[in-house]
């Protein structure tokens, strides 16, 4: 049985002791207690378990633990900086672009992927990349207007 | 009769709402008060509306007879002037604890971080009967209203005694007590110091009226919504305790399945596993999710299995499977029958009569059900998403044979629930596997088991016979509901011939609450029914509905929606279509006009622009309730176009979202929300009736775009078929 011993998160190294076939999500919500990425589907259909490897957006809920041993993972977690939060994360509040929150973490996550992809992406862009995200609460108009906000504010030399 | 309790009849609870018999089990006395929350000052809610907070019974003892074991919520002020307030409902993400956060500041002159509210832990908060019904801001708004403006009161008059001041010259400002000319004499907590007073409040309190309102009925943003955007809250699924281990159920095949036999000798063989077998409950825990499944997968079970319906014959499945009763909470609300349909029919220029059909839908909650159970020396602890945590320790106290205060529920603010999640399935169930295992279980049910084994949305069955003459006066009005339910089943619409009727029908699946219950079935066949009567004699269907409606509130939404979005002002393009419709229940009133496209060819819909007009009384937090109307207008895409559960022989054949399409992203309309703010009236619940109006307006707009008339929930999952 093949075992993932380390991985990098949020900029640090994390010892683990992981059967390499379980998925990136389970090992970062059960053992390394980063439960902001959450579990909505398990066949990576709603976004809810979003994190980035090396950038990308990947569903942690469907991605072994094994394929994130030599990329650079970012959850929710380690997206402010000392305090300050991501344009993201301000946006999403300024914008009140959630109900129940659950899945905001992941969304967050996919549009900091989109960003990172595009820091000028136009609405039917944002609309194509996010439409793997599920929000039930149904508060898309919302989301789509703190994605475009936030890349106005990034654009702007806030980082 | 009181009129109370007139209202309370009124507002009767719907037989779907899945109420059952709770007990109060708050038996906190003035000691054990001070005991767990330290001395200070405590303001408690006590009559009526507490004991009205419980349907069907509980209204035991009478009016005004309350003590301390029969509050509504309380308040309390520490000698460190924290203000905390205890609260049995729940967060769903209807934003209500920013919204009673605000209530409380606004009676006492406070910003909003320096109120917490205790939420939803059956062990800190008196007794509720749950987050359902658009209850929270209609009856808990007022009771936290009265607890703090008591609490202002009490703080002036030992401000006035304890500085010698006469108390007309005293107010709150920013948590302190101050004269007039603005010198602060007091904080709260050099007020409280020492104290251990305790005022049980009632009706009579004054409060400050919406006009005035500074801090309630503005746009603050959601109170802890930092949490949320860092990961940082923990819903019930992200408890985390020592020793913890991971269940998994073993699921039937099917519904209605009986275990035969079953071998666990394979899986007890995995070390660091424990299974239980309970009657037909049969369950393992591990020490990590993986392991648990794979024992699971190493039990070998027989069932027995029973033919069952299928979703392709539901309709006559209900039509042919009454039941007994006379519809229960809601369904008595619901019959409204006067003048004669038969003379109103004979009256009448044009007669239409047409049947719809409502299918089963699933809430589909992001978080599913979850729960984290842990056992101390015979005391349980369950941290659990559920809207009625005192109904789920009820549940767990039975199903363990414990007294209620041995059972301790505590619902973190949670993954949104829509009705369906009432019930605590997942609690018991880790209850009983960290009982055997002798350590915390957690539990989290897959998305398919959530998609099979929670509740649905019942299925209906909705028969309408509607007369008019050729001037658009409504001479008869008929309408039987099959099993969906009989919420806004009654006409706001004048007639003089009425009949509505609810019949109960025997269910093919387990089914029960879900946001704005049947009003969306209800308001689908009237409004959809509505237009159709208009078109037949060639009157404008927001004329004709004017023409036919009295309610000064539902005409203002409609009036105000049309405006909106140009009624009458312009013709649609090529494909597309205009639809409007209205409701009212719950005491709030909606109208929508939506436009569409419809594809050539493929007859894909998209919904393109949908503007909505919204009443509920005085606005709590205007913001925040826009987010409600618009989120509940794109819930309500998914069940008025695409959404349905199709099953047979008592298997649901779409537990997935690869297979159960939700609305997304691409499926949003542009919105053009316009809030009715009636500071005159007192302020109704808007979690539910922005629903419902939505099906008919699109369903309307699919008509007079293709000459289409679409009676069916789901209108269109597969396109429009042209005509």
């Amino acid at each position: 049985m093949a075992i993932v011993e380390e991985l990098h998160i949020n900029g640090s190294r994390r010892v683990v002791h992981a059967d390499a076939e379980r998925s990136l999500l389970s090992v970062l919500r059960d053992d390394l207690d980063l439960t902001g990425s959450k579990y909505g589907c398990g066949e990576g259909r709603c976004g809810a378990c979003t994190v980035l490897l090396d950038g990308r957006a990947v569903r942690s809920c469907s991605t072994p633990v094994s394929t994130a041993a030599d990329t650079e993972i970012q959850t929710i977690e380690g997206l402010a900086k000392d305090g300050k939060l991501h344009p993201l994360q301000e946006a999403f509040l300024k914008h009140d672009a959630l109900q129940c929150g659950y899945c905001t973490c992941g969304m967050i996550m996919s549009a900091v992927a989109l960003l990172n992809r595009d820091p000028d992406p136009s609405r039917e862009d944002i609309v194509r990349f996010m439409n793997g995200n599920i929000c039930r609460c149904g508060a898309y108009p919302r989301i789509l207007a703190a994605i475009e906000e936030a890349a106005r504010m990034m654009k702007g030399g806030r980082k | 009769m009181n009129e109370r309790i007139v209202d309370d009849l009124l507002r009767e609870p719907e037989r779907y709402e899945l109420f059952e018999e709770a007990f109060w089990g708050t038996e906190l006395d003035r000691r054990a008060f001070f005991r767990v929350v330290g001395s200070g000052l405590i303001v408690a809610c006590a009559g009526s509306e507490a004991i009205a907070q419980q349907p069907g019974r509980g209204r035991r003892g009478g009016f005004g007879a309350a003590g301390p074991k029969e509050l509504g919520a309380w308040l309390h002020i520490g000698e460190d002037s924290a203000v905390t307030v205890y609260t049995g409902k729940v967060e769903i993400g209807q934003n209500i604890r920013t919204a009673l956060t605000q209530v409380v500041a606004e009676e006492l002159h406070l910003p909003l971080e320096r109120i917490r509210l205790v939420m939803a832990d059956t062990q800190w908060t008196p007794f509720d009967f749950g987050t359902a019904g658009s209850s929270s801001t209609p009856r808990m708004a007022p009771q936290l209203r009265r607890a703090a403006a008591a609490a202002r009161e009490l703080l002036l008059d030992l401000a006035a005694e304890q500085g010698q001041v006469k108390r007309e010259t005293l107010g709150l400002q920013d948590g302190k007590v101050v004269t007039t000319d603005g010198k602060a004499l007091f904080t709260f907590g050099q007020l409280t110091q020492g104290k251990k007073l305790m005022k049980v409040i009632d009706d009579t309190t004054p409060t400050t009226p919406a006009e005035k309102w500074t801090r309630a009925g503005t746009s603050l943003p959601k109170v802890d919504g930092r949490d949320f955007v860092t990961g940082a809250h923990r819903y019930a699924s992200d408890i985390k305790r020592p020793g913890m281990m991971f269940g998994k159920v073993l699921r039937p095949p099917c519904f209605k399945a009986e275990l035969l036999k079953v071998q666990t000798a394979e899986a007890e063989k995995l070390p660091g596993v424990t299974v239980v077998r309970d009657g037909s409950f049969v369950g393992v825990a591990a020490a990590t999710e993986q392991e648990a499944a794979k024992a699971l997968a190493l039990l070998r079970a027989q069932w027995k299995t029973l033919p069952q319906p299928s979703s392709e014959e539901l309709f006559e499945y209900l039509k042919k499977h009454p039941s007994r009763g006379d519809g229960g909470f809601g369904g008595r609300g619901a019959r409204d029958s006067r003048g004669s349909i038969a003379a109103g029919l004979k009256a009448a220029d044009r007669q239409l009569q047409a049947t719809y059909t409502i299918a089963y839908i699933a809430h589909a909650p992001m978080e599913p059900r979850a729960a984290v159970a842990e056992w101390n020396n015979g005391k349980l602890t369950v941290w659990t998403g559920t809207q009625m945590p005192f109904r789920v320790r009820s549940e767990l106290a039975r199903a363990f044979d414990l007294p209620e205060e041995r059972v301790r529920v505590i619902v973190p603010d949670m993954g949104s629930g829509y009705g369906g999640k009432h019930s605590g399935e997942a609690a018991v169930e880790a209850a009983r596997l960290a009982k055997a295992a002798g350590k915390p279980v957690k539990l989290v049910w897959t998305r398919q088991e959530e998609f099979t084994w929670a509740y649905f949305r019942p299925a209906g069955v909705i028969e309408v016979t509607a007369g008019v003459t050729d001037d658009g006066t409504l001479t008869a009005w008929e309408c039987h509901n099959y099993n969906s339910g009989g919420s806004a089943l009654r006409t706001p619409y004048e007639s003089a011939n009425v009949h509505t009727e609810f019949h109960p029908t025997d269910a093919p699946l387990r089914q029960g609450s879900y946001r704005a219950l049947a009003a969306t079935a209800n308001t689908f066949a009237r409004e959809t029914h509505m237009d159709d009567l208009a078109h037949a004699i060639g009157l404008d269907p927001l004329a004709f509905r004017l023409k036919n409606l009295k309610d000064g509130r539902l005409r203002a939404v409609l009036e105000t929606a049309a405006d909106r979005f140009g009624w009458g002002k312009g013709k649609p393009a090529d494909n597309h279509g205009f639809g409007i419709a209205c409701g009212t229940e719950k005491g709030s009133y909606v109208a929508t006009c939506a436009e569409v496209a419809v594809e050539r060819g493929n007859g894909r819909v998209k919904v393109l622009r949908v503007a909505t007009a919204f009443e509920c009384g005085a606005i709590l937090n205007p913001n925040h309730l826009k987010n409600q109307v618009e989120g509940a207008a794109v819930m309500a895409l998914g069940g008025a176009l695409f959404e349905a559960i199709r099953f047979a022989n008592g298997k649901i054949l779409n537990p997935r979202f690869a297979d159960y399409r939700v609305p997304r992203f691409a499926d949003v309309p542009l919105f053009e929300t316009v809030l009715l703010d009636r500071k005159d009236l007192p302020s109704a619940g808007a979690g539910e009736t922005p629903l419902i109006a939505l099906a008919p307006a699109v369903g309307n707009a699919i008509f007079q775009a293709t000459g289409v008339r679409l009676r069916s929930l789901p209108m269109a999952p597969k396109g429009v078929k042209a005509s």
